[in-house]
């Protein structure tokens, strides 16, 4: 916890200060300043406000595999992006680049997925030995 | 699969990764889990972009069913709470050191002498700089005659796959020298 004092809400009213609506001489607010960003949507609005995935193991570089199938299913834009990109093995890191949503939001994308069986992952578990060598050798022969 | 590759924040993790990367490095953004709280509290009033942070990463396929991903940490120590993520189930780490400000990659190396996950250091020579001996450098770090410390221009493809090949040597060393328990099913 914060041990610094909690500092006034600025919509409160000051103290010893009149309430400022009665006064005459309130400088009305200046007016927004228009926006010319593009407009700022809360990245966990995707998801539902979930934070957590369906599935707990996907890591950032677990790679997702999308059913061909899933192309053709009813799907909202950031799943369907998803499965659109993961026609080839792709990771979760890509996928939260993709869509330009954090990781978190991604993995609970990618977790509904996995879930209705629209994707498939692969996730790298302890690695034999000769598979290391392998990888060195093929990072050798780059 | 993932190679993580860390150290001082401008010490040329994003080059290092460009270099080889067979894609332009992407940037994800990771937000900030509860495990933070207390470490790198914002606090109430404070700006809301602190809580998340970008990781730059790149990708290697190596075959149709292997594919490497390098993932460059945030060197400050105060994203240690996500190296924890990012760093489970990583095959081996890179540390990068820039020789003219060696003490940033102090708390990367902390972090990683206390776990498993092996590891070497690469130094980055940039252009025009004084070069200092391996040994010099290690010792000015105080690592662990175990540890690998080799040279590099991140900036160079070769000189980055010598340092991948040297990181994986010392996976398969570490799996040799202490064969790993078997890890949790998933």
């Amino acid at each position: 916890m914060s041990d610094q004092p909690r500092m006034p809400d600025p919509r409160m009213i000051q103290v010893n200060q009149a309430p400022s609506w009665f006064s005459p001489n309130t400088p009305t607010p200046p007016a927004p300043e228009p926006v010319a960003e593009e407009p700022f949507v809360r990245p966990f609005i995707v998801t539902g406000g979930r934070t957590l995935p369906l599935d707990e193991r996907l890591r950032i570089e677990t790679l997702v595999v999308a059913n061909g199938a899933a192309l053709s299913a009813p799907l909202q834009f950031e799943p369907a992006t998803v499965v659109r990109m993961c026609q080839q093995p792709r990771s979760v890191a890509e996928i939260g680049a993709a869509l330009r949503v954090p990781l978190g939001v991604a993995r609970v994308v990618v977790g509904d997925l996995l879930a209705a069986g629209h994707v498939t992952v692969h996730q790298t578990t302890d690695l034999s030995v000769a598979t290391i060598e392998r990888i060195r050798d093929l990072v050798r022969a780059l | 699969m993932k190679i993580v590759i860390s150290g001082g924040f401008g010490v040329g993790k994003t080059t290092l990764i460009g270099a080889i990367s067979e894609i332009e490095p992407l940037v994800t953004e990771a937000a900030m889990t509860e495990k933070s709280v207390g470490v790198d509290n914002p606090g109430a009033l404070s700006d809301k972009h602190t809580t998340t942070v970008a990781l730059d990463f790149g990708r290697i396929t190596l075959d149709s069913s292997l594919i490497l991903y390098l993932f460059g940490t945030p060197g400050q120590d105060r994203f240690v709470f996500l190296w924890d993520d990012l760093v489970e189930g990583a095959l081996g780490a890179v540390i990068l050191v820039d020789t003219g400000r060696i003490e940033d990659c102090y708390p990367v190396l902390d972090y990683f002498e206390r776990r498993d996950t092996p590891f070497i250091v690469a130094v980055n020579y940039f252009p025009g700089q004084e070069r200092f001996e391996l040994d010099e450098v290690r010792e000015a770090l105080g690592v662990d005659e175990a540890v690998p410390v080799v040279a590099c221009d991140a900036r160079d493809r070769e000189s980055v796959k010598e340092v991948l090949v040297a990181v994986i040597e010392q996976v398969l060393l570490a799996r040799l020298t202490a064969p790993p328990q078997v890890s949790a099913t998933h």
